[in-house]
C-alpha cells in the first residue's frame, strides 16, 4: 500500500531518501558538527549520528540564529542533509539554505508538518509540492 | 502576499545599486516572506552578529556581498570576531583559519560597519531611543535593545543582520509590531529580601530562570528595586537570552515601556503569574555550576563584554593581591580606551588579567587547555562554557571569582543569597 502525507513547503524541491528522526530538540548551531555533520549535543539520542545525506525529520528544532551559518557551511562542504522536515516553523535554517542557492551553492527542500510520524531508516520521497511519499526500502 | 515599495522592488530587480544590494534585498524579501511578514520596515541601526568565523562558507557569502563597493546604509556596529585584532595568535586557530577569519572581520569592515566588535554595542555609544526600529543581531544585545532601551528588533542573525543593515529594510513582523511588545507572564520578585535583590550576582541568575520559565513569551519582572544598575540589567538580559529564546523582558518601574506593571501588561490580567521563591533562586543559581568543585583553573568575566565600571570594580575588590589562576577580562575597544586613561588596564595585568579585546573565550578557541575548571560572574558563560570549550563552569558572584583566583581554590560566599 502506497502511503502519502502533504506537508507545507518552505523551500520546495525533490528528494529520495532514509529518514534520522531526532527523538528530542536538537540546535544546529552547537548541535551538528560542521566538519563531520555528525550530532555532537551532548547526551542527545541521536548523538554521533551523520546527518550528511539522511532527511532530517526534526518536530522541535531550537533556533539558535547561527544556525544559518551551520547549514550554509554543510552545504558548501558537500555534508548537507537531502532534506529536512521540521515540525515547527523556523526562519533560520531556510535562511541559510537561501544564501547557499544565491551564490550557487545549491539548494535543499525544507518542509514543515505538525507531528510528524515518521521512524529513523524510513524511505521517502519528497516532491515540490510538499507531498511525502513513503518508500519501500 | 508581500507588499513592497517602488524603492524596494527597483533594489529587488537590480534596477539600482550593486549586485550585493540585490542578494541582501531577495534575502530580506524571501526571509520576509517565510516568517508571514506583509511588508518590510525601514531601520535606523544595525548590530551584526555574522562576522564571527564558523567556516569559509560565510567568509565567502560576505565577501561576494561585499564585492562592487556594496555599503550599509544605516550605522552599524558589529559583533565579536573571532580573533583579537590587537593580538592575532591570541586565538588558536591555524593560520589558514585565522586568514579566514580575519577576511570576514574585514569584510564588514569594507561594507562600512562601525568596528565595534563587541557584544556589548549599547555601552560603545550605539544606544538606539524608543520606539526605534532596528535589526540588531546577538542574543544578550538583542534583549538589551528591546527590553531596557524599548527600540525594536526581533533575533536576526547570521547573514540575515548584515543583509537587513545594507537594504535598510527588516521583515515587518514580531517585536517590530507594538502589538507584540505586551507582557503576557508576569514574574513575581517581590517576595525576595531587600539585601538579594541588590546583589550583582542575582541579575544573572534572575536572567537566566526568565529564559527558562518564558521561553519566546513575552514577560514583564514586577518588585524589582528602582536602582538597578545597567551592568545587573546587562547581565539579566544575557543570561535570559542564553537559557531561552528571550527578545523581551520588561522590567517594571525601570524600563520605558514598563512605567508600572500594568502598563507592561497593555492593562489585562497575565496569562500567568510566577512568584519567584528564594528556594527557586538558590536552584536557578546551583544550575549555573558543577557540583563537587574545589580548585579553579582559570576566571572569565565579561559575557556581556565588561563594562568600565565593571573592570574598575574587579580592580578594586582584588586590592592589589595578585591572581593565581589566569583572569581573563574579555572587553571591547571601547572600555580599554578608558582603562588606558588612568593606567587601570596596567594595574590589572599586573595582579595577572589577560585582557581578551574583539573577541571572547568562549567563542573561539583561546583557553591553554582542553578541559578544566572556568569559574565566572556571567550565566551566559556558565550556559556555553562546556559546550564551547570543554571546560567545566562555576558561577559564583565577581568577590567570589576575585577571592577564588586569588587562592585558586574555590571560595563562595553564601551570605549573598540571604
Amino acid at each position: 500500500m502506497e502511503l502519502k502525507t502533504k506537508s507545507t513547503v518552505i523551500i520546495g524541491g525533490s528528494a529520495t531518501g532514509e529518514i534520522l528522526y531526532f527523538d528530542t530538540p536538537i540546535s544546529f548551531w552547537g548541535g551538528v558538527s560542521v566538519k563531520t555533520s555528525k550530532v555532537v549535543q551532548k547526551g542527545h539520542p541521536q548523538n554521533g549520528e551523520a546527518t550528511a545525506n539522511k532527511i532530517l525529520v526534526i518536530p522541535n528544532l531550537i533556533g539558535s540564529s547561527s544556525s544559518s551559518a551551520i547549514i550554509l557551511e554543510l552545504i558548501y562542504s558537500g555534508l548537507a542533509p537531502k532534506a529536512m522536515i521540521l515540525g515547527n516553523h523556523d526562519a533560520i535554517i531556510p535562511i541559510g539554505i537561501i544564501a547557499a542557492k544565491q551564490i550557487g551553492w545549491g539548494s535543499i527542500p525544507i518542509l514543515t508538518l505538525k507531528n510528524p510520524d515518521f521512524k529513523t531508516g524510513d524511505w521517502v520521497t519528497i516532491f515540490p509540492n510538499g507531498e511525502i511519499r513513503y518508500e519501500e526500502p | 502576499m508581500i507588499k513592497l515599495s517602488e524603492y524596494e522592488k527597483n533594489v529587488l530587480a537590480g534596477n539600482t545599486g550593486t549586485p550585493g544590494d540585490q542578494m541582501a534585498m531577495e534575502l530580506v524579501v524571501e526571509s520576509a516572506k517565510i516568517l508571514g511578514a506583509n511588508s518590510l520596515i525601514p531601520i535606523v541601526s544595525s548590530h551584526v552578529d555574522g562576522c564571527l568565523y564558523h567556516g569559509d562558507s560565510g567568509v565567502l557569502y560576505c565577501e561576494k556581498l561585499a564585492e562592487n563597493g556594496t555599503q550599509v546604509k544605516i550605522p552599524t556596529t558589529t559583533n565579536v570576531g573571532a580573533l583579537n585584532l590587537s593580538k592575532f595568535n591570541q586565538t588558536k586557530l591555524c593560520k589558514e583559519k585565522r586568514d579566514m577569519a580575519y577576511r570576514l572581520m574585514k569584510a564588514h569592515q569594507e561594507m562600512g560597519c562601525i568596528p565595534t566588535w563587541t557584544c556589548a554595542p549599547y555601552q560603545a555609544g550605539a544606544r538606539p531611543s524608543l520606539g526605534q526600529q532596528v535589526a540588531w543581531g546577538e542574543s544578550n544585545a538583542v534583549a538589551f535593545t528591546n527590553s531596557i532601551l524599548g527600540a525594536r528588533t526581533n533575533r536576526y542573525g547570521d547573514f540575515l543582520d548584515v543583509a537587513c543593515a545594507i537594504s535598510a529594510r527588516a521583515p515587518y513582523y514580531g517585536l517590530h509590531r507594538s502589538e507584540n511588545r505586551t507582557a503576557k507572564l508576569m514574574l513575581d520578585v517581590s517576595n525576595l529580601s531587600n539585601k538579594l535583590l541588590q546583589e550583582d550576582a542575582f541579575f544573572p541568575v534572575l536572567g537566566s530562570m526568565v529564559g527558562k520559565l518564558t521561553g519566546e513569551t513575552v514577560s514583564v519582572v514586577h518588585g524589582l528595586p528602582n536602582n538597578v544598575t545597567e551592568d545587573q540589567m546587562k547581565a539579566l538580559c544575557a543570561g535570559a537570552a542564553s537559557t531561552g529564546s528571550v527578545g523581551l523582558v520588561h522590567l517594571s518601574g525601570l524600563t520605558p515601556e514598563a512605567p508600572n506593571t500594568l502598563t507592561a501588561l497593555s492593562g489585562q490580567k497575565p496569562q500567568e503569574t510566577i512568584p519567584i521563591t528564594k528556594e527557586m533562586v538558590i536552584e536557578a543559581r546551583n544550575s549555573l555550576s558543577t557540583p563537587g568543585t574545589h580548585k579553579i583553573d582559570c576566571v572569565a568575566v565579561g559575557s556581556p563584554h565588561f563594562s568600565n565600571n565593571e573592570c574598575r570594580t574587579l580592580l578594586a575588590l582584588a586590592d592589589r593581591k595578585s591572581f593565581k589562576v589566569p583572569v581573563y577580562i574579555c572587553t571591547g575597544r571601547h572600555t580599554m580606551a578608558n582603562l588606558k586613561h588612568d593606567g587601570a588596564d596596567e594595574d590589572l595585568r599586573n595582579l595577572g588579567v589577560t585582557f581578551v579585546i574583539d573577541t571572547c573565550v568562549v567563542v573561539t578557541p583561546i583557553l591553554p587547555k582542553q578541559t578544566g575548571i572556568l569559574m565566572t560572574n556571567s550565566a551566559k558563560f556558565a550556559h556555553y562554557t562546556e559546550g564551547n570549550t570543554g571546560y567545566a563552569p562555576v558561577f559564583g558572584s565577581l568577590i567570589d571569582c576575585v577571592r577564588s583566583a586569588q587562592s585558586g581554590q574555590l571560595i563562595w560566599d553564601n551570605s549573598v543569597w540571604n
